[in-house]
């Protein structure tokens, strides 16, 4: 039976695949790149050759402008392209619009980079689908037993409450500006919240693009400072994060801070980012999750590029299931992002 | 348990005053009897079980959980309740959720061995901010950031919600006389019944307070002649009830402090309500209110300290003679009565406030920039009280004024800044500034000695947050470095009450209620004032 290592090994600039002569998610600009989703320590500009689903395709020329690759190649879900005899396909990986697992054929053996993926239902985006392989490269961010991501629709009726609680005051909802904005406005619009979300400048293209591949995400207004102050009280407004304690929130009358991410689960993030409003929601696996595909994928063997590792690879000591860390830098543990 | 925990959980994350009042109002009007009377109680510290350990707790979860897993958790999240509430595996269908009042029931009749299986099944069947506020009831103090007297503002706003007007000096009188889960207090607010009977011996009396003068606005509109001058006393207000048996200290706030101060309560002597100032009092003299300091915020007290700091009562109202209630009399009669009271007591640990005797405004006001030796020197400056004014609960404007010494004032350099809470959190709103010290070599430096957040306009905060972003030298998490040197620096007049020796700051000092009084933009920062101008103000 051939190494897995043979197939996919780690380098500095990221996973790497000697006999196809590519990367997956590169950090650096190189040659020849798979691309499995558009946020932006994965998809970076200035590869020879890149290639993604179509979806990650466009984000990435929204974010980064049209030229941003030499080449451009783009590979639909469930396709598979051959290169010097390496299969690759792309399988939904439910992260965001157009995320994608790579899956690497190649003499018998089937190895699966997830990417960032979640399990949990996402409208703006397809969902996971395990694939059995030998080697599993999972991501773990949120890999410790105390991250169990609540439903959706709890942390939704909470914001919801919220607004109804404080009809006077505007609601602003730090989410990052690819993935999780969208996820939430939809959330919301399933709840049944048909007024205007307002939504930061830095969120318009994504969210236009997103409506462009048929994500109908209802009525959306710029919040522009030439607004009356009084008249987003009762509203909700979508920013990304960083917005929250910028000098940009002071347009919004006694603002509501709430923020979308897995990492609000931990109080003490949500005090030092001074969060009033935690809605936890994450576009990553939670604990139950990783566990759960892991169990599901039943890999010969686990390999974890980034994230909380450890104690990923504790629980495999524990189930006896051959796992080892590629501690893969560049993958951003940021907060704002999760 | 649910509503109380996601009350639980908003609360502790919530700094606005007005944020908490609508979170604890909209749960008292939205969840029924008993459970909102349990969580009424739990948020005024009325229910205290110290069910559970924190070393049980742990035990409890390492059976359940990888220890090497969970202390990676504990590492991680920092509190030992919320890293437990979080890793507790789910036992989904295991039990039904309990409720909050089946939560106190049981703590409340179960034996200390019971208690234990007890909150294991409840841990296995709540969700995680079920577990965290279960555990935070069960090892005692909620710490959520919300004061008693909030939760009964917050009563009194249900009241409203329900078209009675309802004073939270009401809710305080009836405190004492209504117990957990107050099903007939809530009858009351929501208009169902009669308020219930406040008669309950020792109970609190809402106090009457009094407003700060305005020298150039009030003082030509009022009559020397219609009011009673004394001074302002540097310690506690309290008020002392003996009644029928029961006696009672009592903090404006109506909290019982009874336990702390056992020297005083076994002093009361008589029967009645009195209001007064406490005091460290040694042989009829006032000590400063640093000695006062070693005896707030204990349970207990034991015999060293109430030797070294004997604390008593400075009696300024009266608000019960014998079983006669006098708060509707003047304030003329009530000081008469007063004066007779504390003379027939004759309690080396209650002496009488004395008043000032004064012709004009003018005179008074010589007065309080020079008080005469002795226990004036330490007062915080005057009180004026209409002789005629009846005792009334809050504050209401004009019978009584409060008018403060002018406070302390020293030229400071603003050294770092910290982002503020809630409406505040886009700003750098709380400054720590420092003055000029030497080292060995002549060299000037800035030592820091102290902090303010609040003593400028909403304009002035504005441009303070830009000087900040402007000239930030260092971050460290939501504090910055502010560049502050003998060539450039933003010099801040502060305005503080008092200064003591301290060995917790750096400086060796340590302010009483530091704020922004100027912000002098015109300064250079060399010409702010050294840390000898400081000492030399020590009290």
């Amino acid at each position: 039976m051939l190494k897995p290592e043979s197939l996919l090994c780690p380098k500095p600039d990221g996973l790497y695949c000697p006999p196809g002569d590519f990367y997956i998610d590169p950090v650096r600009p190189v040659d020849r790149a798979v691309i499995t989703h558009g946020h932006s320590d994965h998809a970076r500009s200035g590869h020879h050759v890149a290639a993604a689903t179509p979806e990650t395709l466009a984000i990435m020329g929204e974010r980064y402008g049209q030229d941003f690759a030499h080449t451009v190649e783009p590979i639909a879900y469930g396709q598979t392209v051959t290169r010097n005899g390496v299969e690759i396909t792309l399988v939904p990986a439910g992260h965001v619009l157009g995320s994608a697992q790579a899956v690497i054929r190649w003499k018998g053996l089937t190895m699966v980079v997830s990417g960032d993926y979640k399990r949990r239902r996402d409208p703006t985006c397809a969902a996971f689908e395990p694939v059995p392989c030998d080697v599993f490269i999972s991501e773990a961010t949120f890999g410790l037993p105390i991250f169990r991501h609540p439903p959706d629709g709890d942390e939704i009726a909470k914001l919801l409450k919220s607004v109804k609680q404080f009809p006077e005051r505007a609601h602003l909802v730090g989410a990052y500006a690819l993935g999780k904005a969208q996820r939430i406005i939809m959330l919301l619009r399933e709840a049944g919240w048909d007024r205007t979300i307002y939504i930061h400048g830095a969120l318009e293209r994504l969210c236009a693009l997103y409506q462009a591949h048929g994500i109908d995400l209802g009525p959306l207004a710029p919040a522009t400072t030439d607004a009356a102050k009084g008249q987003f009280a009762g509203e909700i407004i979508v920013a990304p994060p960083s917005a929250l304690q910028d000098r940009w929130s002071r347009r919004f009358p006694d603002p509501v801070a709430a923020f979308a991410s897995g990492w609000m689960r931990v109080r003490a993030r949500a005090r030092q980012r001074g969060v009033e409003l935690p809605i936890i929601l994450s576009d990553h696996a939670d604990w139950g999750e990783l566990t759960d595909t892991i169990r599901e994928v039943a890999p010969g063997e686990l390999w974890i590029t980034h994230g909380r590792e450890e104690a990923l690879l504790r629980w495999c000591e524990l189930q006896g299931i051959k796992a080892r860390a590629l501690a893969l830098v560049g993958y951003e543990d940021d907060e704002d992002d999760g | 348990m649910r509503a109380f925990a996601h009350l639980l959980d908003r609360l502790s994350l919530t700094s606005s005053r007005n944020a908490k009042l609508v979170l604890v109002r909209d749960h008292l009007a939205n969840v029924s009897d008993p459970d909102r009377g349990w969580a009424l109680a739990a948020l005024t510290g009325e229910l205290n079980f110290n069910a559970a350990k924190p070393a049980f707790i742990r035990k409890a979860v390492e059976a359940r959980v990888d220890p090497t897993l969970f202390r990676w958790s504990y590492d991680f999240v920092g509190d030992l309740a919320e890293t437990v509430s979080l890793v507790w595996p789910a036992q989904p269908g295991a039990n039904r959720e309990p409720e909050l009042s089946e939560v106190v029931d049981a703590l409340r009749s179960a034996s200390r061995a019971e208690v234990q299986s007890l909150i294991e099944r409840w841990l296995d069947a709540l969700d995680p901010d079920g577990r965290w506020a279960l555990l935070k009831l069960v090892t005692g103090g909620l710490r959520v950031g919300l004061s008693a007297r909030l939760a009964k503002q917050a009563c009194a706003d249900l009241g409203a919600l329900h078209g009675q007007s309802v004073t939270v000096a009401e809710i305080e009188e009836l405190w004492h006389a209504v117990e957990p889960p107050y099903a007939d207090l809530f009858a009351w607010l929501e208009g169902r019944s009669d308020k219930p009977d406040a008669d309950h011996p020792g109970r609190f009396r809402p106090v009457m307070l009094a407003q700060a003068i305005d020298e150039a606005t009030d003082f030509p509109k009022l009559d020397p002649a219609d009011y009673a001058a004394e001074w302002k006393w540097d310690g506690i207000r309290v008020q002392a009830v003996s009644e029928r048996g029961v006696r009672r200290l009592y903090t404006r706030t109506g909290d019982d402090v009874s336990g702390s101060f056992p020297d005083v309560v076994a002093g009361l002597e008589f029967e009645g309500a009195l209001d007064g100032e406490l005091i460290v009092l040694r042989d009829g003299a006032l000590g400063a209110f640093n000695d006062l300091q070693q005896r707030l915020g204990r349970k207990t007290a034991d015999a060293k300290l109430l030797a070294a700091y004997p604390a008593g009562i400075r009696a300024y109202d009266l608000l019960l003679d014998g079983e006669e209630d006098l708060r509707a009399l003047p304030f003329a009669e009530r000081r008469k009565r007063l004066e007779a009271f504390v003379a027939r007591i004759a309690s080396p640990r209650i002496d009488l406030s004395p008043l000032q005797p004064f012709e004009t405004w003018d005179g008074l006001a010589a007065l309080r920039t020079e008080p005469p030796e002795g226990d004036a020197r330490l007062s915080e400056g005057l009180m004026l009280k209409r002789w005629d004014s009846a005792y009334e609960a809050g504050r209401p404007k004009g019978p009584w004024f409060k008018w403060k010494r002018d406070p302390h004032l020293i030229d400071a350099v603003l050294m770092y800044a910290q982002r503020g809470h809630g409406k505040r959190s886009s700003f750098y709103s709380d400054y720590t500034f420092g003055v000029w010290r030497e080292d060995a070599e002549g060299a000037r430096f800035l030592t820091p000695v102290g902090k303010a957040y609040f003593g400028f306009t909403d304009e002035e905060l504005k441009l303070l947050d830009k000087f900040v972003r402007d000239n930030t030298t260092d971050r460290f998490g939501p504090v910055r470095a502010v560049k502050a040197g003998v060539d450039f620096g933003l010099v801040l007049e502060v305005a503080f009450e008092g200064l003591q020796r301290s060995t917790r700051h750096k400086s060796g000092v340590a302010m009483r209620f530091p704020r922004i009084s100027r912000i002098r933009w015109d300064k250079p920062a060399r010409e702010a004032d050294e840390l000898a101008t400081l000492e030399h103000m020590l009290d």
